[in-house]
């Protein structure tokens, strides 16, 4: 069943118009983008930089307007952002001034949960991000990985039927990385929520996603979607998976994909 | 499940930094923190290194005011010994004759100063929050902008009279740019993700304003006041020194016209401590709303 259906979606970036100059290049980031989100599945989106796939994550959380088709949540058109959705953006987009308790809560306080209840909610996802022993700290108390933690037990508080994920572990170290990853699979099968996720890494698309999409670079749009086998077995609870043939397989599957996109990515980069 | 939090989240904490050592709430170690954190060391105040680095320049600044005019190394007409000034600033402050100029100025420039926070600052928000009124009143707010405070006073004396009043609206009219243009640009560079973030939430228009924007401009409109304040202090000795008969201002004024050169060194050292302390009390109440900052104080 699917829970988000994007249905030739298109996105024009305009050009600023100058008085007095004639030609205008408008870019065509995104065209013909179609593609289903079934319930309960990791969804992960990977192309290369500059392919319009952050666009594609803000147009279905109604943070950008597109110009064409339609993006359906539970057969209702997605117009503008809503609770339904919740968004982690790659750069965690923490209240500096708040403590983690109160970050988490802020998708409720938005809604006008009074504190008690809204706490006791917050309380629940910080300990399912494994955060309990820092709900008083403020964020710069943090490290990156605990930080877009708070950002995903936030995402999670106001239990939305979506997660939508902005590359949201490309400022972390690998090392840290490499845990989060797991810890989403978990919170994922957890929470059994429906996450879209977006990423540049071949590798942690294959490794989170229960099926991959493949962009192509501008005009974006979905090239092949990719399932994968392995993505709710056992092995995946640890890291021996990524040393497995299944994942060096369905790996060199999307690479190849993506390959011929990475070079137009460059190409368009050097022409520049 | 909380088991599973470790290593990555251990002694990244930090602590803002305060290079005059004038913050004085120290916020709570976070718990938790690595053991190396926990080391006893002295608080920055008491360690004698950082003492003598901090005083020295002072102390060396205060030998050399004290032995110039006494050895004859700068006239002693000009200027007076750190000691005379000293007990000439002790003296007067106990007699209360000081107190008497001391609380004078400091009404006049409290009062321009509340004024103009009550006007620059309201002002200030809504230049930064409705772009549309901005587009229409900033042309006109640059240029008034560029007339300067002083320029103004004669005026001000002609409509106002020479009281307490074109006193205080022209220290008003002096330290309220200083809040006025620092909140428009704390408003208007609140980190755009935040802004993001609070429309993903459907945040309403009105709790945007007051739990992202205000918050977040909070401490470019600190930055705000304390260069007002000081503006305030400034404006209150120039326009005591063209009239009136009270305020520290003219007992700079006047013990020049008596050559009483111990009198006007002390005057100018109360000056500096006003400034001193009025930047304190500032930079306390600015740690305390926004200690969240790393890199504030000053």
């Amino acid at each position: 069943m699917s829970l988000i259906r994007a249905e030739a979606v298109r996105k024009t970036y305009r050009a600023r118009r100058r008085f007095g100059s004639g030609a205008t290049r408008d870019t065509l980031a995104l065209e013909n983008v179609n593609i289903e989100v079934r319930a309960g599945e990791i969804l992960t989106i990977v192309g290369p930089s500059g392919c319009g796939k952050s666009t594609f994550l803000d147009i279905v959380a109604g943070l950008v307007d597109h110009d064409g088709g339609a993006i359906y949540l539970e057969n209702k058109k997605i117009d503008g952002p809503g609770l339904d959705r919740g968004v982690v953006f790659q750069g965690y987009a923490l209240i500096p001034w708040k403590s983690v308790l109160e970050n988490v809560a802020f998708g409720l306080e938005a809604q006008g949960i009074p504190k008690p209840q809204r706490h006791d909610v917050a309380r629940r996802y910080i300990d399912l991000v494994g955060l309990s022993k820092f709900e008083d700290r403020t964020p710069h108390e943090l490290s990156g990985g605990m930080k877009q933690r708070v950002a995903i037990a936030r995402a999670l508080a106001f239990d939305p039927k979506v997660l939508l994920m902005d590359e949201p572990f490309a400022a972390v170290d690998e090392q840290t990385r490499e845990r989060l990853q797991f810890e989403l699979l978990r919170i994922a099968r957890e929470t059994q929520k429906t996450v879209l996720f977006i990423t540049h890494g071949i590798d942690e698309a294959v490794l989170l996603g229960d099926r991959v999409a493949v962009m192509t670079y501008r005009p974006g749009t979905i090239k092949t979607i990719v399932d994968v086998e392995f993505s709710r077995s056992e092995d995946k609870r640890n890291s021996s998976i990524r040393s497995s043939r299944a994942f060096a397989e369905t790996r060199e599957q999307v690479s190849q994909y993506l390959k011929s996109e990475i070079d137009r990515a460059l190409e368009a980069e050097q022409a520049r | 499940m909380s088991s599973q939090s470790t290593i990555e989240e251990v002694g990244v904490s930090r602590v803002p930094t305060d290079p005059l050592g004038l913050a004085l709430p120290a916020p709570s170690a976070p718990r938790g923190s690595s053991p190396a954190s926990e080391q006893a060391t002295l608080p920055v105040w008491l360690d004698p290194r950082a003492l003598a680095r901090r005083w020295a320049a002072i102390v060396i600044f205060l030998v050399l005011w004290e032995v110039a005019p006494r050895t004859g190394l700068i006239g002693s007409s000009y200027v007076a010994p750190f000691s005379a000034v000293a007990l000439r600033l002790a003296t007067g402050l106990l007699s209360g004759e000081l107190v008497h100029h001391l609380l004078a100025s400091l009404s006049r420039s409290v009062s321009g100063f509340l004024l103009a926070l009550g006007i620059g600052l309201p002002l200030g928000l809504a230049l930064g929050w409705f772009n549309e009124f901005e587009r229409l009143a900033d042309p006109l707010i640059q240029l008034i902008r560029q007339i300067p405070a002083l320029a103004l006073l004669p005026l001000f004396i002609m409509l106002l009279g020479v009281g307490e009043l074109s006193k205080v609206v022209i220290i008003f009219y002096g330290a309220q740019w200083a809040i006025q243009l620092n909140t428009v640009s704390g408003v208007k560079n609140v980190d755009p993700l935040l802004i993001k973030l609070s429309r993903s939430l459907r945040l309403s228009r009105l709790d945007l304003f007051r739990k992202i924007i205000l918050p977040a401009a909070l401490p470019t409109i600190f930055t705000g006041l304390r260069l007002s304040a000081t503006r305030a202090i400034l404006l209150i000795v120039v326009v005591e020194m063209m009239g009136g008969k009270a305020g520290i201002g003219y007992v700079l004024r006047n013990s020049e016209y008596n050559y009483d050169i111990v009198t006007m060194y002390a005057a100018i050292t109360l000056l500096t401590l006003l400034g001193l302390s009025t930047n304190y009390l500032l930079v306390t109440l600015e740690n305390r709303f926004t200690g969240w900052k790393p890199e504030n104080t000053r």
